[in-house]
């Protein structure tokens, strides 16, 4: 498969798009586009509109000015009514009808979607609340609506899935089991534009970044692409004989930034270009050095790079 | 139209479950059983029939009850899914504003038809029995359910108005309570108050038509009490709507305008509006 930005493969398309209410600018000039199958990651404070870009996306709401322009059209139409049978979408905090069951809620939404029963039942087992199915949602934990926000979303398999916040109020192991499910929906091609706090979590499986920043785009790309353009060091670190700390950090010159940490380790920092040249010299060094240990730069450092208002 | 239905059915569960629709069954038979009751007791003697002395009751009682029992379902229906915010989840389905308002409508009026046609409708049954089968004056009754219905589906349609246009559910309540002192208590109290203290008689015959008229409270009492001869003669207002030329048809319209007009203003206002 080749990857081509070819315009007719764009499932989302955001051209010059602001939004304001009232005197508020949520939005200012944002373009991105989506193509089929990839994993978007919104990231970005509480405010910086996230959630704003995901209602105009779901054409929950009108931009102020600019084109929106959703698998085939604007989703704002009544038009879009179609497509909504392959979108899915899990509201932060999502709120339900609480005096309904959890399998009254279901197969409410089912109905609107023409879902079948069956497929209910196996989104339930799915999310692990068979066993709950039959109480009041009202009595459900946090936990237990994301997980029933999760299978509403799922349900009629969409092809894009909009997750604003899912993992919140999800304890570790439902994390996991969530990620999963995310990771099997995008197997079989499903694209999926989450918004999350959780930078670690994400890390791993968005194909892009999306950072956001007062209702503006600092950034977009892969993670290679946005360590490539914060320019942030990779930092290795070396273990080496004891008592050898110094005489290696004069061996490897002043061309690397050197910190000693004691007399049998050093940390080194480097830029991604200059990171190979710095291992085939260390290696060079020989049998001083016992093991090094390379740490590329993580999303969270990018990220705190981009709100920290050094970014042009 | 499957949208609608998937809307109305789930408006209806909702009723059953939260036992409107039993308490709104239990509180119309019981009166409409109590009605009949006192209904059949002047009867003997005078050639009136225990159906329309219970229709000129029932009617004089409902309008005061329905418009209430339509408000307190609809009230909420709106202002209470926005700020729930399961509104915004409905509305990312494949439904369209207006199935949203037109499947709550139905829902809810389908509700009120459950309670009227079994409560009123037991009452009619349990007279005709009494009377020993005797069905006398049965279709000033079914005109009066009828038009029970209608008056519900207006102040259903004024109590989505009011979910629309409010912020807050605690608005809604208040505007609900006050729409209905407005719509069945104020209106007419300041009108009959205006045709006391007019001695020039400023307010001719014509005008005063037109003030009931535009009123569907007003509507619903004419439609009911002097449609049928029975009924008027017995409510002592033979004749009243005719000689002020007022047919069943235009009663019925001016309360089916009622229902319409609300609900296209709720229609336009949820269209702009954005969540």
């Amino acid at each position: 498969m080749v990857e081509t930005q070819n315009k007719d493969n764009n499932i989302i398309s955001l051209q010059s798009v602001s939004k304001q209410y009232g005197n508020e600018t949520v939005l200012q000039n944002v373009n991105f586009n989506v193509q089929a199958g990839e994993c978007i990651v919104l990231v970005g404070h509480n405010g910086a509109g996230k959630t704003t870009l995901m209602k105009l996306m779901l054409g929950l709401t009108r931009p102020s000015s600019g084109t929106v322009k959703v698998l085939k059209g604007d989703p704002v139409l009544s038009t879009a009514v179609e497509q909504r049978l392959s979108l899915g979408y899990l509201p932060e905090s999502v709120a339900f009808y609480d005096a309904m069951t959890g399998r009254e809620v279901l197969t409410f939404y089912a109905d609107l979607k023409g879902a079948s029963q069956r497929e209910c039942n196996d989104l339930l087992e799915l999310v692990g609340l068979s066993d709950a199915a039959m109480r009041k949602v009202g009595t459900y934990s946090k936990g237990m609506r994301q997980r029933l926000g999760l299978a509403q979303a799922m349900l009629g398999d969409p092809q894009l899935l909009f997750l604003d916040e899912p993992t919140t109020g999800l304890d570790p192991l439902l994390r996991q089991h969530f990620y999963e499910l995310i990771d099997n929906l995008h197997k079989d091609g499903t694209t999926s534009i989450i918004s999350s706090h959780a930078l670690n979590e994400v890390e791993a499986r968005a194909s892009r970044f999306v950072i956001m920043k007062a209702g503006i785009i600092v950034a977009c790309g892969t993670l290679d692409e946005l360590y490539h353009q914060v320019a942030l060091p990779t930092r290795i670190k070396l273990s080496v004989k004891p008592g050898q700390a110094a005489a290696v950090a004069e061996r490897l010159g002043s061309s690397v930034n050197i910190a000693l940490v004691n007399n049998e380790s050093l940390s080194l920092s480097c830029l991604k270009e200059e990171k190979m040249s710095l291992i085939r010299h260390i290696s060079s060094l020989g049998e001083v050095v016992h093991d090094l240990h390379i740490m590329p730069p993580r999303l969270d450092e990018v990220y705190s790079y981009f709100m920290s208002g050094e970014a042009s | 139209m499957k949208m609608i239905w998937v809307l109305a059915l789930k408006e209806l569960r909702d009723g059953l479950r939260n036992r409107w629709v039993a308490a709104a069954i239990i509180l119309l038979g019981t009166l409409a059983f109590a009605l009949s009751l006192m209904g059949s007791a002047p009867t003997g003697s005078v050639r009136v029939s225990a159906l329309d002395i219970t229709v000129i009751n029932l009617a004089s009682l409902s309008v005061y009850l329905i418009p209430l029992i339509a408000l307190m379902l609809s009230f909420d229906a709106l202002v209470g899914e926005f700020e729930r915010g399961t509104m915004l989840l409905l509305l990312t389905y494949p439904v369209t504003r207006w199935q949203v308002i037109m499947g709550k409508f139905l829902g809810h009026l389908f509700i009120l038809f459950v309670a009227i046609f079994a409560g009123y409708g037991g009452a009619l049954l349990f007279m005709i029995f009494m009377a020993g089968g005797s069905t006398e004056g049965w279709q000033a009754y079914v005109m009066m359910m009828s038009s029970s219905l209608i008056l519900g589906a207006v102040f259903i349609a004024l109590g989505y108005l009011v979910s629309v246009l409010v912020k807050e559910r605690a608005t809604a309540i208040g505007s609900a309570i006050g729409l209905w002192l407005i719509f069945v208590v104020l209106y007419d109290l300041i009108l009959f108050g205006a045709l006391l203290l007019d001695k020039e008689q400023i307010i001719g015959q014509k005008l005063f038509s037109i003030l009931m008229l535009v009123s569907p409270t007003d509507s619903y009492r004419i439609l009911n009490l002097s449609m049928f001869e029975g009924v008027s003669q017995s409510a002592g207002l033979a004749g009243i709507a005719s000689q002020a030329g007022m047919s069943g048809t235009l009663l019925l319209s001016v309360m089916l305008l009622w229902v319409i007009v609300p609900l296209a203003t709720t229609l336009f206002v949820f269209h702009r509006r954005e969540l």
